[in-house]
């Protein structure tokens, strides 16, 4: 277990202080997250914890009552969704938010397509073999594999819906990708894909944050490893010093290790 | 899902393996294999329609003269355009009940407006277009704002609107359309060399935006290059064009309303697939919630094609005054509503949105009214045609759901 030491590099995002209450419910007391450009931080934690709060807090869905928060060290607010968006915080939900029935070039464009130029409003001309080459060199760079650009994402696996959906944020220059469980629906072959682009995300530069439950893709891909418990940070730590028995004792309180060992 | 008519997703899995070492990563695109899929659909109802013009043609010669062709093509007319409305608001994931009814009303507007009032044709037909454009805003608005199905605000639509055409039409229950201009729409033609220009400027006009298109992508680096399937694509319509063109130029010519309902569809077909506006149609229809997100306005797509699909009904409304020489309570009325439905799905458009062209509203219509029309000549009833179009709407979607099935179990 690592202390927060202030002679890390600049966080690209921090939240400090936030607090959230749902009616009598405080759902975050005071939790402090960062997230660094160029890792991978997860966020991990039992039901209940708070991590989806916090995240929702931090692509702007939802509203802190109180805390403080950063963008390579300058204060920002996060009250909206478009705030986040604006500051390059993009967020991959599990339900993931693609279009089946759209190709992959449509579905990594999607409400931001490239119009040609003559014309106005929404009457104008769909520059498609642009946005295909924009979409083509984006998964070549994070060396995704797909069947087509023109395969309706209906026909892909979970995977690979998977790494269009991080692809779209990526493509979008965003700076921070926060990933809501990516790996909870997907088979083994494909978790192990995810894994892989979520480090080729975070080796491009981008600070990458992801919600798992799974400690085994956790201890793949983590730099940081925070642990919030019952709304507040349990503990915080560096993947390469940290035990998988280390952190199921902050997630579960730390006084018992429940079946020691087993793990 | 078993239900959706999905034109475009591949029938084969053999390319979905992720860790394939074949599957590049930019995605080479097989053109040929590409434009087997998506034609298939229109192929069977392409087959289905050959079918059903060799069995009238083989119970009477009249069928495929050039006089009952024409025929046939004015006929499909009123069915394609409230189709293609049909289309537009079934891509959306929505619904228009009230496309029959709102034809009726615009009808009696036109009427009224020619006859009673004695306004000038192009000031009438212009305020019949503006009425209906409102029936569908107000039922678009309301469903996106307050937030009621669109099948029952439509369903109310459908009522209302009715009542609208008979109080407007009265006592009278039928007026006479005299209007030189509304009654030459359905009933003029263009002259044989006319036809043939104009022909040839589409085709010529549909070879430089294929090459157009190839030399774009070809410039992208996608696709194998190869020429062939715009050559295709180019030598089918012209095929058509040519055809059609000569056939109908052997008996009164080209009809003025086959041209315009051609631009129409060619219109609305480059609105909904080759632009901005087309795109969010589709994303819409496919997962609203995933367009809302993406920052589209799911609202405004709505109401734009509830508002289109009553433009196109008032359209419909002009044209079927036109043929009729008259608009009288039953204009619109029938099963002209479920027909301009069955033609959208026959020719493969999905109930569950996110699915359908344009020109499925044409293949549909030509596949109904080609029975309703055989079926006429051979001398049957009105029972029998109905019977006959409700089965083959079934056994349509019937085959295609079986031929979507086997393409999985193959899988």
């Amino acid at each position: 277990m690592t202390s927060m030491a202030s002679t890390a590099p600049a966080a690209r995002l921090s939240a400090t202080g936030v607090v959230k209450r749902y009616g009598p419910v405080l759902a975050l007391d005071g939790v402090t997250f960062e997230a660094y450009p160029g890792q991978v931080s997860v966020l991990v934690g039992d039901n209940g914890a708070g991590k989806s709060t916090l995240v929702k807090i931090l692509s702007g869905s939802v509203r802190p009552d109180a805390g403080q928060f950063a963008f390579d060290g300058r204060p920002v607010r996060l009250g909206s969704p478009h705030d986040a968006t604006a500051l390059g915080i993009a967020t991959v939900y599990q339900d993931l938010a693609l279009c089946e029935n759209l190709d992959v070039t449509a579905n990594l464009f999607l409400g931001r397509e490239l119009l040609a130029a003559p014309l106005a409003g929404p009457l104008r001309r769909l520059r498609e073999p642009e946005m295909f080459r924009m979409a083509r060199d984006t998964l070549d760079s994070l060396s995704v594999r797909l069947p087509s650009l023109r395969t309706p994402v209906g026909a892909l696996s979970g995977g690979q819906r998977q790494a269009v959906a991080v692809s779209r944020a990526v493509l979008w220059g965003s700076q921070v990708v926060i990933l809501d469980e990516p790996t909870a629906a997907l088979a083994v072959q494909q978790t192990g894909q995810v894994l892989r682009l979520i480090k080729t995300l975070a080796s491009r530069g981008l600070a990458v944050v992801v919600i798992s439950h799974s400690l085994p893709d956790v201890f793949a891909v983590a730099d940081k490893i925070w642990v919030l418990r019952l709304g507040t940070n349990a503990a915080v730590f560096d993947r390469a010093t940290a035990s998988s028995q280390e952190v199921v004792s902050a997630m579960t309180g730390g006084a018992t290790l429940p079946e020691e060992g087993s793990l | 899902m078993s239900g959706a008519r999905t034109r475009t997703r591949p029938s084969g899995g053999e390319n979905s393996r992720p860790d394939d070492p074949a599957t590049e990563p930019s995605a080479r695109l097989n053109w040929s294999r590409k434009l087997v899929r998506t034609e298939a659909g229109s192929a069977a109802v392409l087959g289905g329609l050959a079918v059903i013009w060799i069995f009238f043609e083989v119970q009477n010669s009249n069928f495929l003269t050039a006089r009952n062709l024409t025929n046939l093509v004015l006929q499909t007319a009123v069915t394609a355009i409230l189709g293609m409305g049909v289309v537009l608001v079934m891509v959306a994931g929505e619904i228009d009940l009230s496309l029959g009814s709102a034809t009726g009303a615009s009808a009696a507007v036109l009427g009224v407006l020619l006859t009673s009032q004695h306004w000038p044709a192009g000031l009438a037909i212009t305020v019949t277009l503006l009425f209906g454009l409102l029936l569908g805003l107000v039922q678009g608005i309301v469903t996106t704002q307050i937030g009621v199905p669109s099948f029952i605000v439509t369903l109310g639509g459908f009522l209302a609107f009715a009542g609208v055409q008979l109080a407007l039409i009265g006592g009278a229950g039928q007026i006479a359309i005299a209007s030189p201009a509304v009654i030459a729409i359905a009933n003029d033609y263009l002259a044989p060399g006319v036809a043939w220009a104009l022909a040839a400027a589409v085709i010529a006009g549909l070879a430089a935006a294929e090459a157009t298109r190839h030399r774009a992508w070809s410039r992208v680096g996608a696709g194998d290059g190869s020429w062939w399937p715009a050559v295709a694509r180019v030598a089918a319509w012209a095929g058509v064009l040519i055809a059609v063109t000569a056939i109908l130029n052997s008996y009164f010519g080209v009809p003025y309303l086959l041209v315009g309902v051609l631009a129409l569809s060619l219109g609305l077909s480059w609105a909904t697939r080759r632009t901005g506006f087309g795109r969010h149609l589709y994303a819409v229809g496919g997962n609203a919630e995933a367009a809302r997100r993406a920052g589209i306005s799911v609202g405004a797509v709505k109401v734009t094609v509830l508002a289109a699909s009553g433009l196109l009904a008032a359209l419909a409304a002009i044209v079927s005054a036109s043929r009729l020489y008259s608009v009288d309570a039953s204009t619109g009325g029938g099963t002209l509503l479920l027909e301009a439905i069955a033609a959208a799905v026959i020719g493969g458009t999905s109930l569950f949105g996110g699915h359908g062209r344009i020109y499925n509203a044409l293949l549909g219509a030509l596949v109904i009214d080609s029975v309703e029309n055989g079926l006429d000549l051979i001398g049957q009833s009105a029972s029998t045609k109905n019977i006959a179009t409700g089965i083959i709407l079934v056994l349509a979607v019937s085959l295609d759901a079986l031929s979507r099935r086997r393409a999985r179990q193959r899988q």
